[in-house]
């Protein structure tokens, strides 16, 4: 499902430029489909860099990658939307498109996909009233507060109920009812088979929700339990 | 919900409505289509005038015979007489007509004053020749001519047809290199709005890249909206170019042995009026070829 061989991460070196410092250093774990697991460590550990690797942001300077049983250290660039589709991401800084409404940014998904514009509409007003915005589908994110920006974020990775879902630090702008509401969210979404990977800092959240943990620090794997 | 949740937003995820500007594109490309009409127009022009200038001087010449009233050195008639005999006996000659004293008097006006004919200076006659055939060797006709009126010339227009010809495929070859140039430049103005759209719009391409959108699907949005603006642009420049092109027409026709026209549909020839609905097509395809290009390569840097 996930694996990850003595993985190398670097920015830049492409295109003539002088390769930056390594930010992840032979990286090796693998997670089954299904599991869920914490993404743990300080702050510049790697977390972010190894969550780009997973949705497929940069590719591996070294090792081998594989997600969802494509290796996609090799892979063309052809295969790679078919597959990023596959993947769910809930960002820190939400990247959302800020022309669009809450319901559109959610929609994008299902309309990237090519699914059929009544089961979008059907789909995207009911994850859109699950996350409590039924009445603010039609305000674009820069209307819309910290929290609710959030919940739109988290309403699109999981619209197209994707096999691997990914967040980053995804309960930082939440109260805790709504943070504990994710985090059933999240539950419900690994029970149904989903691999969910959930970069925190939150150690109390970590410690009501004890589950698998790959723990980072200065670029390297620390422990998998 | 409110309606404008059920609108499709597929058409601008990447919020191009306002990234590529539908001003000053379509302004760009609009002076590019004026441009290129009037190029058309020209090499239109160019090639009209050539034909008529072949067709209309070509196929005539001139033939002076001095001491036209002398005994002939062949035959019996006078040696007038007797070119006008062999001329008429040539194939592809269609007619050949001596002038009359009046008509020469007039060509010589301008040189020689009114009244050429009271002046002690033996004229020659002129024959006017139309031939049927343009490009038929005269030379063993002016053979034939010297042998029976001897200092009998033929002056056929071969050299300043030849230089016309010149001239024209000449100003024709401009024209070509004009449009082509015009084609270039719209090609990159377009480029350098596309790449404006693609810095003004990376982030929400790379939302939409990572969300698993191809690049095939982001080209096509951007050519989508290259194209519109660029047909756009196109059938604006077209529209404004065709009344310049018709006065052009109104004050080109007398060198082309015609007269004003008071149907517009006649004025111009008709390859022109093909020519000026197809600019905005060409613009349109322009745009969308150089919009995919530009977008495919810039999307080659993300992963």
């Amino acid at each position: 499902m996930v694996r990850f061989e003595a993985v190398g991460l670097h920015y830049g070196g492409q295109s003539g430029r002088p390769a930056g410092p390594e930010v992840l250093h032979d990286i090796s774990f693998e997670l089954d489909p299904g599991v869920f697991c914490w993404l743990l460590g300080p702050s510049g550990a790697g977390k972010t860099s190894l969550l780009r690797l997973m949705y497929l942001a940069v590719r591996p300077t070294s090792g081998r990658l594989t997600l969802l049983d494509t290796e996609t250290s090799r892979a063309s660039r052809r295969v790679l939307p078919a597959l990023r589709r596959r993947i769910g991401v809930v960002f820190q800084d939400f990247r959302l498109l800020p022309h669009l409404s809450a319901f559109d940014n959610v929609a994008l998904p299902l309309r990237l996909a090519g699914r059929p514009e009544g089961q979008v509409r059907a789909d995207v007003t009911e994850m859109l009233r699950w996350v409590g915005l039924a009445r603010r589908t039609d305000a674009r994110p820069p209307e819309l507060s910290g929290g609710e920006q959030q919940r739109v974020a988290i309403a699109r990775a999981v619209i197209n109920r994707p096999s691997l879902l990914l967040a980053d630090e995804p309960t930082g702008n939440l109260d805790s009812t709504q943070a504990e509401r994710l985090m059933l969210l999240f539950k419900e979404m690994n029970r149904l088979g989903t691999t969910v990977v959930v970069a925190s800092h939150n150690d109390a959240l970590v410690a009501r929700h004890p589950a698998a943990e790959l723990r980072l620090a200065h670029g390297r794997l620390e422990s998998h339990d | 919900m409110a309606g404008i949740s059920l609108r499709p937003a597929r058409s601008d995820e990447l919020g191009l409505r306002r990234a590529l500007s539908d001003r000053m594109l379509p302004t760009l490309v609009a002076a590019m289509a004026f441009l290129a009409a009037l190029a058309l127009a020209g090499w239109t022009g160019a090639a009209a005038l050539s034909r008529h200038w072949q067709q209309g001087v070509g196929s005539s010449l001139t033939v002076q015979v001095p001491q036209p009233h002398a005994a002939a050195a062949q035959g019996n008639g006078d040696r007038l007489a007797t070119v006008l005999a062999v001329l008429i006996g040539t194939p592809g000659i269609t007619t050949a007509r001596a002038l009359s004293d009046e008509e020469l008097s007039d060509l010589l006006r301008p040189w020689l004053g009114a009244g050429a004919e009271r002046l002690a200076i033996p004229l020659p006659a002129v024959i006017a020749v139309q031939l049927g055939d343009s490009g038929s060797d005269l030379a063993p006709l002016a053979h034939r001519l010297d042998q029976a009126a001897p200092g009998t010339l033929m002056e056929n227009h071969d050299v300043w047809i030849r230089r016309l010809a010149v001239l024209a495929r000449s100003l024709q070859a401009c024209a070509g290199l004009a449009v082509l140039l015009v084609a270039l430049v719209a090609a990159a103005v377009i480029a350098v709005a596309t790449r404006a759209g693609l810095a003004a719009r990376r982030e929400a391409i790379e939302i939409v890249h990572g969300l698993g959108a191809t690049d095939g699907l982001i080209a096509g949005r951007f050519a989508a909206r290259a194209t519109m603006l660029s047909a756009a642009g196109g059938l604006a420049g077209a529209v404004l170019a065709a009344p310049v092109l018709l006065a052009l027409a109104g004050l080109a026709a007398p060198f082309g042995g015609g007269v004003p026209s008071a149907n517009p549909l006649s004025a111009l020839p008709l390859g022109l009026w093909l020519a000026l609905p197809g600019l905005p097509a060409a613009a349109a395809l322009i745009g969308w070829l150089t919009a995919q290009v530009t977008v495919h390569r810039w999307l080659r840097r993300l992963p």
